[in-house]
């Protein structure tokens, strides 16, 4: 009777978890998923406390009192900006949690069980890989460990010496042999060895990735116990971290390969945007852009010569009709000298009826920028290089410029990464805040117009 | 280990060999498109969710003998740090998301 109540629970967890999963992959529904998801967290949990047998039940409220303190803690008062570290922090939790639970499962395995045995194994090792590899994710992000170089073959050598390892103990070990702990120490090293080549700019999707390393442990564990809960929620986010992971590292321009394989990933890394150094451009789709614009509370576009060229200033006022009516309030930034002569840009919005108190100038627009949300640069160059500002030997020093990159989001729509006007590179292009949008600007703004139509 | 025991150990699990390729669709199918913006909450969502071993943490620690010290202490640790993870995971995923609130429509 009790055992269906458990397994009925753990099924009412999982559907959750997807349900909470979906929604969490679109910005309407995210906030709901996570509440969904969680609620499938807590009747998981509830469900396990009706387990037969279970003992040690102060002993379990309290640890889960000090997990919770200290969770919400750090949560709480973690600044935006430092949220990824967390991420990765919690993440090795959950994969220590993992570890230990192997290591103590371990003292009490019949040893002539061998699947048990190998999935325990594998819940250890993956664990603690998992672990120690989040935590010098975490510490790279903060930037207070360095890159090393590591040899690729040590690193695997570590990692199938500690699989080694585990078969021998399972196979020839005594029960509680010391050896688990030599197991456990390969797998923490290959952990660090893992992380500690890849440079930190890659970190984000390294922590993806350990994430769904973190799922597969879970399901691992799952396996152990023959628990449904575990088991499903685990595969669910090692196949979905695994895909985030190649998405993340497609936003970046990155392929996943290039960033587990090649030391020091970013000199080496695959180009196709342009580059400035080592710095790479980061590409948006339509789509997210729309999003990004739609969940925006302030828009400023600004218009350059490449609006002219396109013959986009309808469709640029259909853009900003469009995000009105949303009521995200939609300003234009107006360099002096935007486009080839000055008042061009005047002219040719006044032309698709633009109201003219939406057209802000320069002095204006720039005490504006800190304060707002996306910044739509349409076919503009020069008037937007921070080069004029911050480095003195450029041909445009001291020229006034919008300075759009106070702006929390910056959009570029160009044709491609060519020069502007003054045939320099920008520096705006390469700044971590900007998203290049390529194509035609008419049918890049017709295209996002649409996109937010529909949402 | 055989031949014959792989194949009948594969034979004896099937449904959970069904559920694991079922799940694995599962996951790829529902975040199959999803925007940018949402790649790092979506990410601490999903660890969040990988807390589920926090279920056989307090299965390990609530079988316990509690004369055995050394497991209870790390069962107590087990607990604690998956405890971290799914209070500290969805927290955290939610305070990323609290810029998706819709704001309320500005009057011009």
């Amino acid at each position: 009777m009790i055992e269906s109540v458990i397994a009925i629970s753990y099924l009412v967890a999982v559907v959750l978890f997807i349900v909470g999963m979906k929604m969490l992959s679109h910005p309407d529904t995210a906030r709901r998923g996570n509440g969904v998801a969680f609620l499938g967290m807590m009747i998981a949990i509830a469900a396990t406390f009706l387990t037969p047998g279970l003992s040690n039940i102060i002993l379990i409220l309290v640890a889960m009192a000090i997990g919770t303190g200290v969770g919400s803690y750090m949560s709480n008062t973690v600044k935006m900006t430092a949220m990824p570290e967390l991420v990765s922090f919690f993440n090795g939790m959950g994969g220590a949690a993992a570890a230990l639970i192997g290591l103590v499962e371990y003292g009490g395995l019949p040893v002539t069980d061998m699947a048990k045995g190998a999935t325990l194994m594998a819940s250890l090792i993956l664990g603690s890989v998992s672990f120690s590899g989040s935590m010098i994710a975490m510490g790279k992000l903060q930037g207070k460990i360095k890159d090393i170089r590591i040899n690729k073959v040590l690193a695997f050598g570590i990692f199938a010496l500690a699989i080694a390892l585990a078969a021998y103990v399972l196979y020839a070990g005594e029960p509680g042999s010391p050896w688990i702990y030599a197991v456990l120490v390969l797998s923490l090293i290959y952990g660090l060895a893992f992380v500690y080549p890849i440079g930190g700019a890659d970190m984000p999707v390294v922590i993806s990735l350990l994430n769904a390393l973190t799922g597969v442990t879970a399901a691992t564990t799952g396996l152990l116990y023959d628990n449904m809960v575990m088991f499903m929620g685990g595969v669910l986010v090692g196949s979905a971290g695994l895909i985030l992971t190649l998405l993340m590292a497609k936003a970046m321009n990155r392929s996943v390969s290039n960033i587990l394989f090649t030391s020091f990933g970013s000199a080496a890394g695959t180009v196709s945007a342009g580059t400035q150094g080592d710095q790479v451009a980061k590409e948006i789709n339509l789509y997210d852009s729309a999003i990004l614009m739609n969940y925006a509370q302030r828009v400023v576009i600004v218009p350059g010569y490449g609006l002219a060229v396109a013959q986009a200033q309808h469709a640029v006022h259909d853009l900003e009709k469009i995000l009105e009516e949303k009521g995200i309030e939609v300003l234009y930034g107006i360099h002096p000298v935007a486009g080839r002569m000055p008042g061009h840009m005047n002219v040719l919005l006044a032309e698709s009826d633009v109201p003219y108190d939406k057209l802000i100038e320069m002095d204006d627009i720039n005490g504006k920028f800190p304060n707002t949300d996306v910044v739509l640069v349409i076919g503009a160059n020069d008037v937007v290089n921070p080069a004029a500002n911050d480095d003195p030997s450029s041909p445009i020093a001291g020229m006034p410029i919008l300075e759009v990159n106070k702006a929390h989001n910056v959009i570029v729509i160009k044709r491609s990464m060519s020069a502007g006007y003054a045939g320099i590179q920008n520096a705006l292009f390469f700044d971590p805040k900007t998203r290049m949008l390529f194509g035609d600007a008419k049918k890049v703004l017709t295209g996002l117009t649409e996109e937010i139509k529909t949402m | 280990m055989t031949m014959e025991n792989i194949l009948l150990y594969l034979y004896d699990n099937q449904q959970q060999i069904y559920v694991f390729i079922l799940a694995i669709f599962v996951g790829i199918e529902v975040i199959s498109k999803v925007p940018s913006v949402l790649h790092t909450p979506l990410m601490s969502g999903s660890n969040a969710l990988s807390g589920v071993v926090i279920v056989g943490s307090i299965i390990v620690l609530g079988h316990t003998n509690p004369d055995n010290y050394l497991a209870l202490v790390l069962g107590f640790v087990s607990v604690v740090l998956a405890t971290l993870n799914v209070v500290g995971g969805f927290m955290v995923t939610n305070r990323m998301l609290e810029m998706f609130k819709k704001k309320p429509a500005k009057k011009q």
